[in-house]
């Protein structure tokens, strides 16, 4: 199991370097995954990784791309609420790349 | 830990056929890094029971095997042998003719000789011949018989994970070997020493604790179809009301999970919900149920024999008198082929006939689930549709035949009459790759995960170049299919191989053509997006 080195202490993550124990999660721990891919956690990187960590306690799973970009415009906003801004934001894409700093399983998308 | 496949399409298209200098017995596999998934995690194996559950991964020297392991498989292939008169025979009476070596998408698109059909079944058989006939046993080698070593082991594992069980190869065998059958044996024997892959493993766990692939809860379930329920609201002025789990319903109606939460399945799902309901259908969705698709069936026949009695159990327990199933692909291959003698005949309930025209589907008598594309031919067919074809013209069109539905039960005449009632540009691809003969997403089975990108890509290959060819000659932006490994791994081959050209499923375009009574006049598609001739109106 790969582990990643988080202040001095060692926390298991999946071979793409999603954290595996949801515990594990805290907001240190996502602006060093962030830096990490060359990216400063902004109030706005805040607002997605908020709303998919409360999404995720509700459902137990990353909410489609979809909902995420109208949930977001609703609470933040129309200007904010489309996939652009979101892709401007987390150039990985919203799902993969926020899931990740947000400590969520990855996506998997569709199996 | 992983790094990201960034190969380009040219350089993936140089495609070496030669094989390598020495004998196929000594080369042993290398393991590349984007051709292979991810090692399953114990927590998953545990999850339903099965051996040697802990983590482990391929790229590994070591794979944590039990000390008697070679003993394990050799005692699995016995008991298969008794078992199973397919595979004894398979084992058999292959006498190397090659009709089949250049059929398979992943030798077309990679090259490697162990993946032309032939070789990948000879890797099983040599075991077989070793240990199981007297020729074997005697003269070794020369009669095509070898040890079972750690070496041999790997090679199995790696290509019999890099062959989808599509079953194009059998097409062109003159003895009618089923590829599909010697792979999946391969297979049972890794999973007797927990060597799956967590992109299989993961959605059995899933499927086995929550009802689905993607371990979708009851009310995230609901919560997705609601947003599906504003979205159709949105287009048409209707709001459609569901219901699920409703015991006393006529009709259950499964479908894979993909379809819930995932694009462009989730159109595919709008456009159920929308013809269900222009019919007054007396059907419910099931929140247990919640899954067509079965990935057991990529594990063991035991393990896809447990995941697809769920289906059945739910059907019995809501008192339904038949199921209609959605656009899946592996889902109809065991409904057809298998479930009759794992779980049925389902005696409980009632020969499948349509409500609207009062067909019999004499061909679901004894598993009692009905194909969503030949219900919607029949409708079509009687005349109970009121359709537009017009708001489709937006789309040039192309089928692709999902491999389990075509091969695995000859549903290739209804789809088609359906796209040709509901748009009016339908382009076929080249005939030597389009029905029978249909190209694999080269996804199937479980491989539509992200780390084997290269090898989807070699795979899907046959298939994209088949789809540029219509995209080049007449401009085809649409690939439509009944399954929803297509609709989730087909996006990512056609932006490789045929960018411009988009996936959905057949029920999207039947929902955007389907006149619904009491609805506004329609100025946008199921995506949103406007309908050809409206756009100024946006």
């Amino acid at each position: 199991m790969p582990m990643m080195d988080f202040q001095g202490k060692q926390i298991e993550v999946d071979d793409d370097g999603y954290i595996i124990n949801l515990d594990d999660w805290s907001k240190e721990l996502a602006v060093q995954v962030a830096s990490q891919e060359g990216i400063t956690l902004t109030d706005a990187h805040w607002e997605v990784i908020n709303f998919l960590r409360d999404y995720y306690k509700q459902y137990q799973i990353a909410p489609m791309i979809k909902i995420l970009v109208k949930e977001i415009g609703k609470a933040m906003g129309p200007e904010k609420g489309n996939t652009k801004y979101l892709y401007e934001l987390y150039p990985g894409g919203p799902a993969k790349q926020a899931c990740k700093y947000a400590g969520l399983p990855k996506p998997t998308g569709c199996v | 830990m992983a790094t990201k496949f960034t190969a380009k399409p040219d350089e993936l298209s140089k495609i070496d056929h030669k094989p390598p200098k020495k004998g196929w017995m000594d080369t042993p596999a290398e393991f590349k890094e984007h051709t292979f998934c991810w090692g399953a995690k114990g927590k998953n194996l545990n999850i339903v029971d099965f051996p040697n559950a802990r983590d482990w991964s391929p790229a590994e020297e070591d794979w944590k095997l039990p000390e008697n392991w070679q003993e394990i498989v050799l005692e699995g292939i016995k008991d298969r042998l008794g078992k199973y008169r397919s595979f004894k025979l398979f084992m058999d009476i292959c006498v190397r003719c090659g009709a089949c070596a250049d059929k398979c998408h992943f030798f077309i698109g990679g090259g490697d000789p162990k993946n032309m059909p032939v070789l990948r079944a000879e890797i099983l058989r040599s075991i077989y011949r070793k240990y199981f006939t007297a020729s074997g046993k005697m003269l070794g080698k020369i009669a095509g018989a070898r040890e079972l070593t750690l070496d041999v082991l790997k090679e199995l594992w790696y290509y019999y994970y890099q062959c989808t069980e599509c079953r194009r190869c059998s097409v062109f065998c003159p003895y009618g070997i089923d590829q599909a059958e010697i792979t999946m044996m391969g297979r049972e024997l890794t999973n007797l020493l927990g060597l799956n892959t967590d992109w299989i493993s993961g959605p059995v766990a899933n499927c086995y604790m929550k009802g689905n692939h993607l371990g979708l809860e009851p009310h995230t379930i609901t919560s997705s179809v609601e947003f599906f329920l504003d979205d159709i609201e949105t287009i048409t002025g209707i709001r459609i009301k569901p219901t699920f789990n409703r015991k006393g319903a006529e009709i259950l109606f499964v479908t894979p999970s993909g379809d819930l939460f995932a694009d462009p399945g989730t159109y595919t799902a709008m456009g159920y919900l929308m013809l269900f309901h222009e019919l007054g259908l007396d059907y419910t969705w099931s929140t247990y149920a919640s899954e067509g698709g079965n990935f057991g069936f990529f594990t063991s026949n035991e393990m896809a024999k447990r995941l697809n009695a769920k289906i059945y159990a739910e059907a019995k327990r809501l008192g339904v008198k038949w199921i209609i199933g959605g656009e899946c692909g592996h889902m109809w291959r065991v409904i057809n082929q298998y479930m009759d003698t794992w779980n049925g005949p389902a005696d409980f309930l009632e020969e499948p006939v349509s409500p609207i025209t009062g067909t019999k589907f004499e061909n679901a008598k004894s598993t009692k689930m009905v194909h969503i594309a030949e219900f919607t031919a029949d409708l079509i067919k009687n005349g109970k549709l009121k359709l537009d074809p017009a708001r489709n013209d937006r789309l040039k069109v192309t089928w692709h035949d999902s491999c389990n539905t075509a091969r695995g039960m000859g549903i290739l005449d209804e789809p088609r009459y359906v796209l040709r009632n509901v748009c009016n540009h339908f382009y076929e691809m080249p005939e030597d790759t389009i029905r029978e003969k249909t190209f694999c997403c080269g996804s199937g089975t479980g491989l539509n995960a992200s780390e084997n990108m290269e090898l989807r890509m070699r795979g899907g290959f046959p298939r994209a170049n088949a789809v540029k060819y219509v995209r080049d000659n007449y401009g085809v932006n649409m690939l439509a299919n009944i399954c929803a490994i297509d609709r989730a791994t087909l996006n990512a081959l056609m932006e490789y191989w045929a960018p411009d050209v988009s996936v959905c499923g057949l029920h999207e375009l039947v929902g955007n053509a389907l006149v619904m009574t009491g609805e506004k006049e329609r100025t946008q598609d199921l995506r949103l997006e406007p309908l050809h001739g409206k756009e100024a109106e946006e």
